[in-house]
């Protein structure tokens, strides 16, 4: 983990900045090998997201799950976990949601809907708490007990909606009555499915923000993520620790769940096979630089060009995968911050003469 | 059917889902073993089931169909290596963190894939069907009751597979390079004073993952699919991680576990054929293997036991 204090210790913002412009550069020189026209693209691809307040607030739709995976993954990365299993957690915060939405569907409102974010939320940690569980008591790498319980959620999700919750005859749950759409945005945003859930997210990652930094457990969180064994010594509880960051990071993943179901769909679908939020949440986590308002912005940056993407193949014809390449440039360097300094060395290297003088 | 046939035609499926998952285990038992953490495994077995489906296409289209499997595997492997190499840049020489680095991978492949698949085909979502690997029948050994049709009726590549299971076991424990790249994953400065080049050797692990996880990927679009899209590896590089550390890091290990994987897909597509499995629900089959995984490590005895500088970059200037 040592890394992630380097990357903060220095050029926290520029490096950032530059391996952006430099991945958006890489899709362009794809683009121009591919005998495409990158400027007409790139546009089509900001026109697409800012074009009409429709696709704005959808943009803002599909940045959503993408904050709260990412504050997933970035937590447990910060107590030294690698949670490759927020896919499955996601799964597992729906089915939560859609189950209590569906079926206390007699209680009020006021009641239901929060009782439904807070299971998505509650079964999600769990879900995660297995993994954390497992890594804290028996040392299982938590790796593989999480991309195990990815397809465990998968396949349990899929059985729930089936027997529970199906329309006869189609591959998906009832409606869901409990909602967190924002119906008053409606005619603000042309009907773009606008949910609290984006709320929900901001708060997520000030919440982190606050534990990690500013309270007694964050501290020892933290300390278990640079160096289990030192504060093991110290006499922190790293098994509890380790459990503990599991949870919480299970929660995010599950509101995320949540969020899809109650705010986007209003109803869950059966999957064929894994919906992928998870792995746009490492990538997110890993953009963020596993900050929480890095991975706010990180969310904003990947929604935008995902969402942005459609709009490139479709007034550009640039096929839109072209814009995993540039997310991937992106990440490199991202990581691979030696390439960054070594194309700002000559900037550097100016403005030292410019002090000498 | 009677049992032995559906037994018999069990084992069959059982290896040939596992081939691939053997492969792209063993990549990352070298990468992992020389101290580099690959969770790329996904991206470039998606770099070889491409680079198969396209050089296989070009073979057969210049006639030279009876070779075109065997190329789309070459193009394979050479694909694979070049993936793995921007891996190897990142994580070894700017000492990148080593799951970023891999996670790129994973990106890089599922965008540069889909993008040149289009771009060659103009527009297309899959590459052309291609023919690919026949089965080929051992003779005598074929004639052995369940056994042999499950065993001695495979593709050629599962043949491979087995074989490369026990060379890398050999390669990894009984010979100096073996011995060298363990080393450089425990304990690389130690490796160092002694006169082990450690990056070079990194760079070699991981350019030996990237070649396996190629083929891996060559597998299944040779075997099973015959095309190359955007669902064709669809998170078997990850169960390949599993059946890495599952197996502890060692190939006769990890190759008990893809036959694991590979079974657990296999009862898939068999589980209807019993009478007793109407009353259960399908997805509780399913997860039969993934639930089992977890009991089986609940219960093993010991700590995982990966390479001590696992995901560290080296820097000799640390102690």
């Amino acid at each position: 983990m040592n890394k992630f204090k380097k990357i903060f210790a220095t050029d926290s913002y520029i490096v950032p900045l530059v391996a952006i412009l430099l991945g958006f550069l890489v899709g362009a020189i794809v683009m121009l090998i591919g005998g495409y026209d990158p400027i007409a693209a790139y546009g089509a691809l900001f026109k697409r997201v800012f074009g009409s307040p429709y696709d704005f607030g959808e943009a803002i739709r599909e940045m959503t799950p993408l904050m709260l995976t990412g504050l997933s993954v970035a937590f447990a990365f910060r107590s030294g976990l690698f949670n490759i299993g927020a896919d499955g957690q996601v799964l597992i915060g729906m089915t939560a949601a859609s189950l209590i939405g569906i079926k206390w569907a007699g209680l009020p409102l006021f009641l239901l809907v929060p009782l439904a974010v807070i299971g998505a939320g509650l079964c999600g940690g769990l879900w995660a708490g297995i993994a954390g569980y497992l890594k804290a008591k028996r040392g299982i790498n938590e790796v593989i007990t999480t991309i195990m319980l990815n397809w465990i959620a998968l396949f349990l999700a899929n059985y729930i909606v089936r027997t529970f919750l199906l329309i006869p005859g189609q591959n998906r749950s009832e409606d869901i009555p409990a909602s967190i759409s924002m119906t008053f945005l409606n005619s603000f945003f042309d009907n773009a499915r606008l949910h609290w859930g984006t709320f929900i997210a901001l708060a997520a990652a000030v919440f982190f923000y606050i534990y990690l930094w500013k309270t007694k457990q964050g501290f020892e969180m933290r300390a278990v993520g640079l160096n289990p064994h030192a504060a093991e010594y110290a006499g922190m509880n790293v098994g509890r620790n380790v459990m503990k960051s599991m949870f919480i990071a299970g929660v995010f993943a599950g509101l995320a769940g949540a969020g899809e179901v109650l705010g986007v769909f209003h109803y869950q679908a059966v999957f064929a096979g894994s919906p992928g939020y998870g792995f746009d949440g490492i990538a997110v986590a890993l953009l963020g630089l596993t900050h929480p308002f890095g991975v706010i912005l990180a969310a904003i940056l990947y929604g935008m060009l995902t969402y942005g993407s459609a709009g490139m193949s479709f007034n550009a014809d640039v096929p839109p995968e072209l814009i995993r390449i540039v997310i991937g440039s992106i990440i490199f360097f991202i990581a691979a911050q030696g390439i960054v300094r070594w194309v700002l060395k000559p900037f550097y290297f100016k403005r030292k003469k410019e002090k000498v003088l | 059917m009677d049992v032995l046939t559906l037994l018999g035609q069990m084992l069959n499926t059982t290896l040939v889902f596992s081939t691939a998952l053997i492969f792209a285990a063993l990549g990352g038992i070298f990468s992992e073993r020389s101290g580099v953490v690959n969770i790329g495994l996904e991206g470039l077995m998606m770099f070889g089931a491409f680079a198969a489906a396209v050089g296989g296409y070009y073979a057969q289209d210049a006639g030279y169909a009876g070779m075109a499997p065997w190329i789309g595997v070459l193009c394979a492997m050479a694909v694979g290596i070049i993936g793995a190499l921007i891996h190897a840049v990142a994580s070894i020489t700017f000492k990148a963190d080593q799951t970023i680095s891999g996670t790129v991978i994973n990106f890089l492949a599922a965008g540069s894939t889909l993008y040149l698949v289009k771009l060659l085909f103009e527009g297309a979502g899959e590459t052309p069907l291609i023919d690919g690997f026949y089965k080929y029948k051992v003779p005598l050994l074929s004639e052995i009751p369940v056994l042999g049709p499950g065993l001695f009726n495979s593709y050629p590549t599962t043949y491979l597979a087995v074989i490369l299971v026990i060379v890398v076991y050999y390669l990894l424990f009984k010979t100096p390079f073996g011995l060298r790249l363990r080393a450089v994953g425990e304990h690389p400065s130690a490796a160092d004073t002694l006169g082990v080049n450690v990056n070079r050797m990194r760079y070699i692990g991981v350019m030996l993952s990237g070649m396996l996880a190629g083929i891996g990927g060559a597998t299944i679009t040779l075997t099973t699919t015959g095309t190359f899209a955007h669902n064709t590896i669809s998170g078997q590089g990850f169960i390949a991680i599993a059946a890495m550390i599952f197996g502890k890091w060692n190939p006769l290990g990890a190759f008990g576990a893809a036959v694991f994987f590979g079974f657990s897909q296999a009862i898939r597509n068999y589980v209807q054929q019993f009478g007793w499995s109407q009353d259960i629900p399908q997805e509780f089959i399913y997860m039969i293997p993934y639930v089992l995984t977890i009991i089986v490590l609940v219960s093993a005895v010991g700590r995982s036991s990966a390479p001590s500088a696992l995901g560290q970059p080296y820097d000799p200037s640390k102690r």
